[in-house]
């Protein structure tokens, strides 16, 4: 076996199914501010950066994680899937994305990404995630503006309306 | 960056690079350097990500015990059928920061970091864990407790790296317990590993955030015993547990609590998980 080998500076990542080259990446930079400063995909948002507040949510060989604890230099051979892909190929919504919509689960909007991401992915594993489940796997996204409400009743509307089809 | 793909090649890369950060779920490691910290000149990151053999544990029914790779995550300890086996650590495990620290964050990392509000190493210390230390010099075996030395500091020298982790597989009540300003995404104010073991009719009580390292408390452990196993009732002990866990803690104030509150907690703590041993033994009969 051989060591790999990466520049931190200069690599490739493969993002939502793409190659893309980053060139002059800062030494130990986190994959949020190559995926935010060299790649110009601003959808995924950073604010705490230390792990907390969850805006920074991406997958990483689908798994939920945030972007600002990993080393972009680290994730070179994954597949990395940001909230750029979360619409349908023709730009209208996911279904995740229009219920959030119709249910007022948007206010200030910095920490939708991230929460759908995290809804996307909980709701893909578990269809049928109870109201306990849903909180747990949303403990690490926080919302100052909406208070859930209306995020949980957004969630509600995804599961029935997939339950129906 | 150095990404090894075997233990092997970490070590070799450990032993060639002088000056060297090791990145393991990078949940503490990223947080410092997004916060100021800089890589020094020279500095190599060395990923444990590509490690196979470091991402997976492995039960050993006839010894008794399952080996646990350092870079298992967090989720990987609250899946089944790990769950069944070493419940105190899966408890511990979930109570740790958020699904996306979990799913990042590493066992073996938290050993390293030897925070003494570590939650999976307070549940190894309960646990009497043992840890396979290796370099290219060799390999030690090292009780995860004498591991760590201090608040953040272990005797870990700079070419080791934490191989796996070694829990026993007991028969008896395990739990954790802690508290904080949240339910979840909390680092321990106070936290409690209750492990019993039923054959050997033994009681161990590891306290975390009450001390510069995770404390074991062999004045509670005895007075659990007798209630658990000597048929003390357990109205008569409760005060006499929760002063013994009290008197072993030697908490502190800081930002996150004070020294008084955390005292108290713990012995709270500490007879909450014997109640719930008591419960669950009644449910067993």
């Amino acid at each position: 076996m051989t060591d790999v080998i990466v520049d931190e500076r200069d690599f490739e990542l493969t993002i939502n199914g793409a190659r893309v080259p980053v060139r002059g990446a800062a030494p130990g930079a986190s994959l949020l501010q190559v995926l935010r400063d060299q790649l110009q995909l601003t959808g995924t948002k950073g604010a705490c950066e230390e792990g907390e507040c969850g805006s920074c949510s991406v997958l990483v060989d689908g798994v939920l994680m945030c972007s600002c604890l990993v080393m972009a230099a680290s994730v070179t051979d994954t597949a990395i899937t940001t909230i750029e892909s979360v619409a349908r190929p023709d730009g209208s919504f996911s279904d995740v994305q229009q219920a959030f919509v119709d249910c007022g689960a948007v206010q200030c909007g910095f920490c939708t990404p991230g929460l759908v991401m995290a809804v996307t992915d909980l709701l893909n594993q578990q269809p049928h995630a109870d109201r306990e489940t849903v909180r747990e796997a949303l403990a690490g996204n926080l919302c100052r503006c909406t208070g859930y409400g209306r995020i949980l009743a957004a969630i509600d509307q995804v599961i029935s309306q997939r339950a129906a089809q | 960056m150095i990404s090894p793909q075997t233990v092997d090649d970490a070590l070799d890369a450990l032993s060639d690079t002088p000056v060297h950060r090791l990145l393991a779920g990078g949940t503490d490691e990223m947080v410092k350097l997004n916060h100021g910290a800089q890589l020094r000149q020279f500095e190599t990151v060395i990923s444990l990500s590509r490690i196979p053999e470091l991402s997976m544990w492995t039960l050993d029914t006839a010894g008794r015990q399952i080996t646990i790779g350092a870079a298992v995550s967090w989720s990987q300890l609250t899946e089944a059928p790990f769950v069944e086996h070493v419940p105190v650590l899966a408890q511990a495990a979930r109570t740790v920061g958020s699904p996306q620290i979990r799913n990042a964050g590493t066992i073996g990392g938290n050993v390293a970091t030897a925070s003494p509000a570590g939650d999976g190493l307070c549940a190894l210390v309960a646990l009497d864990a043992m840890a396979t230390v290796r370099s290219t010099r060799g390999t030690r075996r090292v009780r995860v407790a004498e591991l760590t030395t201090g608040p953040k500091r272990t005797n870990l020298e700079p070419d080791e790296l934490i191989v796996s982790l070694d829990v026993p597989l007991t028969h008896g009540f395990q739990g954790y317990t802690k508290v904080g300003v949240r339910n979840a995404m909390v680092i321990s104010l106070a936290g409690v590993a209750l492990v019993v073991d039923d054959d050997r009719q033994s009681v161990s009580f590891a306290l975390g955030s009450v001390g510069p390292t995770i404390l074991r408390s062999p004045a509670a452990e005895t007075v659990a015993a007798n209630v658990l196993f000597g048929g003390t009732h357990l109205g008569d002990a409760m005060s006499q547990l929760a002063a013994a866990i009290r008197k072993t803690a030697r908490p502190i104030d800081d930002h996150r609590s004070t020294a008084a509150y955390r005292r108290h907690a713990v012995g709270v703590l500490a007879t909450r998980l014997i109640e719930r041993a008591l419960i669950s033994r009644g449910a067993s009969q």
